[in-house]
């Protein structure tokens, strides 16, 4: 038997899973509702001049880009095996469009946030 | 009494590999009463409906695993499962899900069996003793980490709720890898390297996607979703870990 | 000649068979809605490096009415997504002792969702006091 690969997907899957669980909502709901329809808090809490500095500072990079690659991560696992579920059997094709759309995405939120 | 006898229909899907192309659908009109199961339906319409009809039961207290099959689209053992609850409307019953229809409601075991061997379903002892060394011993708290997985009556319930296998019949299945689970995870046992190596497959631990109905269908309580998917955090770190642990690699 | 003639059926539509599937695979669809808003966030992030004026057109963006629309159905899939998370925990954990008895399926659920609730607190309390 030839051992499975699953475990580095299945750890971001479930890094990610994890962190959309606990605090994915809040997220949802500050940076969808509350902020554009203005509620709650006040009104230039995203604004350019804020969102610059917490993506300037390490701590907000990582957070931000956690959020962003393991988000995508998870999704791209469970992804993959909805269209198994669902009988697709382009199984290379599937693979390589789900991890390499969350790779990409990845590289794309790292290299910003390492320019900012 | 027999002015209170009520009629049950009973569908059942019919395949006789002789004569049907696939399988069909035949009526019975079946009198019953509230005490009879679904089983003793079946037993009716062979005893005086149809003597062809072909089914496998043994025990009728839901011990030996036989009569499993699908009622109204759910895995029940048809011993455990009463008539009563499907009055008036009637029932309907097929072979278990995902499983090849042998003849009627039989399906083929085959697969289950080879795959049942496959796993060393018996306690590898990890320190080999004699007679005179005396039994192994083992605390309450060791007996819980396994106990409810031991309780398995291969009756494949759990395969006929599972997509995975399903989908993709090299998939262990739910049933067998819960019983790898009940021997690696007793204390006695040092077998766990020798069948975690089907484990830490594809076709083992994961090949399962956490749908968790395996569970929800097993007349016995033996979780197998979580007998399977509480390895899955083991063999994650065994795969990250094995090139720094001495031996890992091997494994 | 072996008269047998095993027969597979078809797994064609198979989720559709038993609502224990559909609630399945709504629980991984859920994952294309997290995605969605993963894409949505690091279009802020691009957007934040070209400067005010691209940031501020995203934010923008954000408040049209499909967008707004959008992010209330994401919210309540999310709340779907911690809901089930937790939900299939006792399955995917080890069996854990405490105190002597086993923790039960409804302790560990239980505990989950609490624990979504206070980060999910904690988050807005802490923006509130950064803005």
């Amino acid at each position: 038997m030839k051992r499975s690969n699953e475990p580095i997907f299945w750890s971001l899957f479930g890094a990610g899973g994890m962190l959309a669980a606990l605090i994915g909502p809040a997220l949802v709901f500050i940076t969808g509702i509350a902020v554009p329809f203005g509620l709650i808090f006040k009104p230039d809490t995203m604004s350019y001049a804020h969102m610059l500095a917490f993506s300037q500072n390490w701590l907000g990079k990582i957070f931000v880009l956690a959020v962003i690659a393991l988000f995508l991560w998870h999704a791209a696992h469970r992804i993959h095996i909805v269209l198994h579920d669902f009988g697709v059997h382009a199984v290379t094709l599937v693979r390589v469009l789900c991890y390499g759309g969350a790779f990409v995405g990845t590289v794309i939120a790292a290299y910003t946030l390492l320019k900012l | 009494m027999a002015d209170t006898e009520k009629i049950i229909e009973i569908q059942v899907l019919r395949y006789r590999p002789e004569q049907d192309k696939e399988p069909v659908l035949q009526s019975f009109k079946v009198p019953f009463t509230d005490d009879m199961s679904v089983l003793q339906g079946l037993q009716y319409i062979k005893d005086f409906l149809d003597g062809t009809l072909s089914f496998r039961w043994s025990c009728r207290m839901a011990i030996c695993g036989s009569c499993g099959m699908m009622v109204d689209g759910k895995p029940k053992l048809s011993c455990k499962t009463f008539l009563r609850e499907y009055y008036p409307q009637g029932l309907r019953v097929d072979a278990l899900a995902h499983l090849p229809i042998e003849r009627d409601l039989m399906v083929s075991v085959e697969d289950f069996v080879t795959k049942l061997e496959s796993i060393k379903p018996y306690i590898i002892p990890k320190e080999p003793r004699t007679l005179e060394q005396g039994e192994y011993l083992q605390t309450p708290q060791q007996r819980d980490m396994y106990e409810q997985f031991s309780s398995c009556i291969n009756c494949m319930l759990c395969y006929a709720a599972c997509p995975q296998y399903g989908l993709n019949p090299s998939f262990t299945g739910p049933g067998i890898l819960a019983l790898m689970h009940r021997y690696n995870a007793d204390s006695r046992d040092g077998g766990q390297a020798e069948r975690n190596e089907l484990g830490y497959a594809d076709e083992g631990y994961w090949g399962c996607t956490a749908v968790g109905y395996c569970s929800e269908v097993c007349p016995k309580g033996v979780d197998p979703a979580n007998a399977i998917n509480q390895n899955k955090m083991a063999s994650a770190i065994n795969y990250f870990t094995r090139f720094i642990t001495p031996g890992g690699a091997e494994k | 000649m072996s008269a047998r003639r095993p027969y597979v059926r078809s797994m064609d539509g198979w989720w559709k068979r038993d609502a224990y599937f559909i609630s399945y695979m709504a629980r991984e669809v859920t994952a294309v809605f997290v995605a969605l808003y993963a894409i949505v966030l690091l279009f802020g992030v691009v957007r934040l490096s070209q400067g005010e004026a691209a940031f501020n057109g995203w934010l923008q963006y954000l408040t049209t009415p499909w967008m707004k629309v959008f992010h209330l159905i994401v919210l309540a899939v999310f709340c779907y997504h911690t809901w089930s998370w937790f939900n299939i925990m006792p399955k995917t954990m080890p069996i854990i002792f405490f105190g002597g008895k086993r923790l039960q399926p409804g302790t560990i659920t239980g505990t989950g969702l609490v624990a979504s609730v206070v980060a999910c607190l904690a988050v807005l309390l802490i923006v509130r006091g950064m803005s």
